[in-house]
Order: structure tokens, then sequence, then C-alpha cells
């Protein structure tokens, strides 16, 4: 547990390109006969964010699961800085720099904030018999870390369970932070979440990312994706449905592809067969985007 | 709830810190809040009442001698309570708690006896027989799975048989040898079973270990690495172990503190009484529960103190010796350990509530 120099992180934020710190070639995963997963391609670079998009049954969570060492991939290749790996344990991927920071298992509620900040990693003083813990330098770290991240707490004595569940997601992701996470995989962080809430997440990934990480944005509202991501990949049924740069796909193709539009159109064409369902007012296919998506594309 | 104004999206560093200026931490909670966020305040309150209840009924109850006859009650209970409840925060039940007392006392009895060695031998194999019993109970727990209610339930009535089946075989009888004539005996007993005469009262030694285990429990709780594992493993078990918290680990040494627990107070019926009685201990697991859980341990865990289970066990030792001192019939006991105990619950639901609102 190294925890990174956070006065000195920011100059990786111009990030040099050349080498992904994880890249996935052509990878796979089957489990049994059912093949989850299949010749998926991923790059992440440091100061970057990669967004993930799928529908549910997509393989999004499979992929995350072999980057973050919870499964092993069973075809391609998984690269860490260039060298190929196969991650057993997550440990082994948070030593790697990869930590992960799961919807709902982020935190521990009855906790105090700062507990939870440093839970499993916690800072002691003194020798053995008597050795215990150094509650005022571990408060004033995870004060000044989530301050760093820009999150104020009133308290940081309050249960965590108190907090929404943006800012805990928040807290969760300063404390991946602080322990030196280079790639930080966020599990749909927005998906249980309020408009306002997002845009605080949403905040704080940003931040993240200027702080030099690379970030595994997990997600299935294209919306929050194009407001932060440098590049899209979306899944469908396990393969690669589309991986493009932010300046090779707007917010409607992404937005058509996330929602099926040819899937939606075939859809659609059942529906005629139903009675009592009026077609004639259902929108055609290259009518299904987001209306209002062009105002927000400029926001991010 | 309050934000900061703009994350570090703008420019390429951070903003350094706002100074130390009391911090922009808008609103401290106030210190009454802050204060019934302690989970024995409720317990403590229900103790103070319970106190001067007896105190004006019971004349007899305001002597000294009888605060002493209280403690020692409390504190035999409450040595056994503390294990149990750092067990109930990490989020699991011991219920061979009370029967693994007896286990304890009857194989530092039978084996002192049987091979003719010092009592010391005895008690050194009981404290080891005891930790392998609370391994063994966190062991199954951690390999199989199953509800702790259910692996621990196996071993109270493992342990229950075994305790009388063994005595049987060796001494024909429900009750192990006397073994007050052995070597050793009296050193051990001044250790574990003597008295401290304070102003003319005598105390029972136990009194002391019992506020001392507090003592530590409460800084092992609250200032240990070990103490925020329990807290943790308690509230979210999957969230601990995906921070990197050795939950095994933290579970089979929370069991196996129950263990020693289990052994110091079987050491200390032992000496009391020279002899144990090989079908005792049943019922007092439930004792043991209702005094973490008086003293505001979350059922579920994640939530207590080392601080809860004292007054808990001071509430029971208050009620238990205070129905004798009113003179009312000793029955009653039970019902009113009962009453308290559902009126406990509910205070700690409400204070819980009061301090988690915000």
């Amino acid at each position: 547990m190294t925890p990174t120099n956070t006065t000195a992180a920011p100059s990786d934020a111009t990030p040099a390109t050349d080498t992904p710190v994880v890249e996935l070639r052509g990878a796979g995963k089957a489990y049994g006969n059912v093949r989850a997963l299949h010749g998926v391609d991923l790059t992440v670079h440091p100061g970057k964010v990669t967004c993930v998009l799928g529908d549910n049954g997509a393989g999004k969570s499979t992929l995350i699961k072999i980057v973050s060492g919870l499964h092993q991939h069973t075809e391609g290749e998984f690269l860490v800085d260039g060298t190929p790996v196969r991650f057993t344990t997550p440990r082994e991927a948070l030593d790697a720099g990869i930590a992960t920071v799961y919807q709902d298992l982020a935190t521990v509620p009855l906790m105090p904030v700062w507990r939870n900040f440093f839970l499993g990693s916690e800072m002691t003083k003194g020798p053995w018999p008597i050795r215990r813990l150094d509650i005022e330098k571990m408060k004033q770290t995870a004060d000044a870390e989530l301050r760093n991240m820009g999150i104020v707490l009133d308290d940081l004595e309050q249960p965590i369970g108190t907090l929404s569940g943006g800012q805990r997601q928040c807290v969760a992701i300063a404390r991946a932070v602080y322990f030196g996470a280079r790639v930080l995989i966020l599990d749909e962080p927005t998906a249980a979440l309020g408009v306002k809430q997002s845009g605080v997440v949403l905040k704080y990934i940003a931040a993240a990312r200027d702080r030099g990480l690379g970030v595994i944005f997990i997600t299935h509202n294209p919306h929050h994706a194009y407001m932060v991501g440098d590049h899209f990949s979306v899944l469908r049924l396990g393969t690669m449905e589309l991986s493009a740069a932010r300046d090779q796909v707007t917010l409607e193709e992404l937005t058509n592809h996330m929602a099926g539009g040819t899937e939606l159109a075939a859809l659609k064409h059942e529906l005629a067969q139903v009675r009592g369902v009026d077609v004639d007012e259902l929108p055609e296919e290259k009518d299904l985007t987001a209306p209002g998506a062009s105002t927000k594309d400029g926001a991010a | 709830m309050s934000q900061a104004t703009a994350p570090a999206a703008s420019s390429p560093s951070p903003p350094a810190p706002p100074a130390a200026q009391k911090d922009g931490r808008t609103v401290e909670r106030s210190l009454g809040r802050r204060l019934l966020a302690r989970p024995e305040v409720g317990a403590l309150i229900a103790a103070i009442g319970v106190y001067v209840f007896f105190f004006a009924v019971a004349p007899s109850f305001r002597e000294a001698g009888s605060l002493a006859t209280v403690l020692y009650q409390a504190s035999v209970m409450g040595i056994m309570a503390l294990p149990v409840a750092l067990l109930m925060i990490g989020g699991e039940f011991d219920l061979s708690a009370g029967v693994a007392v007896t286990t304890s006392a009857l194989t530092a009895a039978i084996l002192s006896f049987q091979l003719t060695v010092n009592v010391w031998t005895g008690v050194f194999v009981a404290l080891i027989v005891s930790l392998a019993v609370g391994a063994f109970n966190g062991w199954l727990l951690i390999r199989t799975g199953l509800p702790s209610f259910l692996v621990t339930l196996g071993s109270f009535l493992i342990l229950q048989g075994s305790n009388l089946a063994v005595t049987k075989i060796f001494t024909g009888n429900v009750a192990s040898d006397s073994i007050a004539d052995m070597d050793g005996f009296d050193q051990a007993k001044s250790i574990f079973a003597s008295e401290v005469t304070i102003g003319g009262v005598d105390f029972k030694i136990t009194i002391f270990y019992w506020l001392a285990f507090a003592a530590i429990a409460t800084w092992l709780l609250l200032r240990t690495k070990f103490g925020n594992w329990i807290f943790a493993v308690g509230g979210s078990q999957d969230s601990a172990r995906a921070v990197g918290v050795p939950v095994n680990f933290t579970k089979v040494a929370l069991f196996m503190g129950v263990g020693a627990g289990a052994w110091f107070v079987g050491m200390h019926l032992l000496f009391s009484f020279n002899t144990v009685q090989s079908n005792e201990g049943v019922g007092n697991e439930f004792l043991y529960i209702i005094a973490a859980v008086i003293g505001g341990c979350l059922l579920t865990g994640g939530y207590g103190s080392a601080i809860g289970p004292v007054i808990g066990a001071f509430i029971f030792g208050m009620v238990n010796q205070g129905i004798v001192y009113a003179n009312w019939n000793p029955d009653w006991f039970k019902a009113f350990l009962g009453v308290m105990l559902l009126i406990a619950a509910l205070v700690n639901l409400w204070v819980r509530r009061q301090a988690t609102r915000r």
C-alpha cells in the first residue's frame, strides 16, 4: 500500500498515451458451454475515461470481473503495462493498481466515514502489544484526501450509511485514488442514483481522470458516458458492437447503439401484429435517439 | 448535502486543501445527538432506572454488601458477555457459550483428578480445549457458510451431551470429584476465585477482572485494527472482504475469544466450588446474548460496544438480586428479564434512529 503522493499526481495529467495501463486483446470468457464474452478489445490509458456500455446481459460484468481479478479470461490476452497477466484474486489486481468500486459493495454502512476510508489498510502506531490505530492521522488524511477530490463532509464520524448514495460512491473513489490505484473500475456507479447525485459522481470521475488515473466506467446510460468519456465501447450479447473514440461518435449514434435501433425497429414490426398498438405513433428507426441530446453534448 | 463547489476537473493541479480552518464542515452534529449515537446510552438510562427502582422498594438493596453481591453476579455473567458481544458485533452468535464454560471447568477438574497432576496442568489443558472449541465453531462456520446459529446449536448439543457422558464415565456421577486438596489448588483459587476486602466489604476478584477485561475489549474494539475489522465483518462482510479485511481470521479469532472467556469463567466456578456439576451452563448462552443486546449491540452485527454488555450484565445482577432483596418470589426473575430485554431492544431501536437521522 503505497499511497500516491497526492500533490505530485497531477503532473501525469497529460498522459503518455503510448502504452495503455490495461489492455484486452480479443479477450473472451466462457462459462462451460456458455460464451459470455468473445473477442473484446479494450484499452485504458492514464488520464482517460473508457466507457463500457451495454444492456443487461451484454457481458459488462464479465468484462470487469476479468479485469478486477474475480474471473480469468479463457481466450485472448489481458495486458497490464504491456505485460500479459492473469489475476487469480482481487488482491492481485489491487496490487497491480487496479481498484474496483462496486455499486453496492463499496462501504460498511454503520461505520464512520474515516474508518471506512481506511478499512483493510489502517494506519497504526506503537509497538505490537499496544499497537493501535493512528486515529488523528487517519482522520486528517481522510479529510484532506476527500477535499482533494472536492468532497466536503459535515462530520467524518458520522456513519457512512447516512451519506447519500452518490457521496458513498465518491468516498469509495477517493479511497481507491488514495491507495495508489492507477486504474479505477466503476461498476454502474450512477445506476441507483438520482439525476443530481449522478452528476456528483460524474464530477469525481472527471476529478480522478484529471489526477492521471485510467478509468473504466461501466454504465448503461449513454448520456452519463458521453459527459466524461474519451472512448466508448458498446457490448452486445458478449461481443463488441462499437469501439470508438470520442471524436468518432456522436451522442445520437451512441444512444442508438445502446438502445439497439435495429432491434427496436424489429420490435415495432412485431407490435404492429398486435391489435391495439398504434405503431404509427412510434418513432422511426432513425428517430430512435435521445431528444435534446445535442444540448447535453456541449456540457461535457 | 454539502459538496465542493467544483471538482479538480478544471485545473490540472488539485486545489490545495482549504487550510485547516475548523473545516468547511458545515454543521457539527449537536453534542446530544453524538451522545445518543453511543450504543450504550439506552442501557445506561435503563440501569439507572432499575437501580433507583430497587433502591426505593428494597431497603437491604442499599447496603454496600448487597452492591458487592450484585456486582459479583454481574461479573460472572459479564465476563462471558464481553466476548459474546464482540462476536455479535462481528455478526455471529455462539449458542455453545453457556455449556462451554462447564466443559472447560470439567476438563480441568477431571484431568487433574484422574491423572493426579498439579491443577495448573488441568487449567492449561482446559484453556487449549476451550480455544479449540471456539476455533472449531469458527472453522465450521467459514468452511460451510452455514449460519452461526445452526453451527453453534450443533456444538451446544455436542458439548452438553459430552459434559454429562464423559463425567459419568470417570466419576459415575453427574458431578466431578472435588479437587480442593490437590497440588496448586490454593494458588489457582487465589487467582481465579479470591476476594478483596475494601472498606470492610468483601468484593470477589471476578469483579475486577470483569472491569479490566471490559477496558481491554473497549480498547481493542475502538483503537485497534482488529476492532475495525470486527465492525466491518459484522456490518457488511462482502464489503469488508472486497477491501482486503481478513474476514475468516477475524471470525475465527472472535469465536476463540468466546472460548477464552468460557475458560476463565469455568476456572472461576471450579475454584470457587471445588467441583463442577456437569449439567450446568445450559441456558446461560441466552443470558450473555441478552446482556449484549440490552447493552446496545445490534443483533444483526456491525454495531455495539464493550461497555454496553457491562451495563447489561449489571442490570442482570441488579434484577437478579433486587428481587430477592425486595422479598419477591424469585420466580419472577425471568419475567422481569424478558420485560427488560424488550424495553432495551425498543430503546436501542429508537436511539439508533435518532442517531442516524441528520
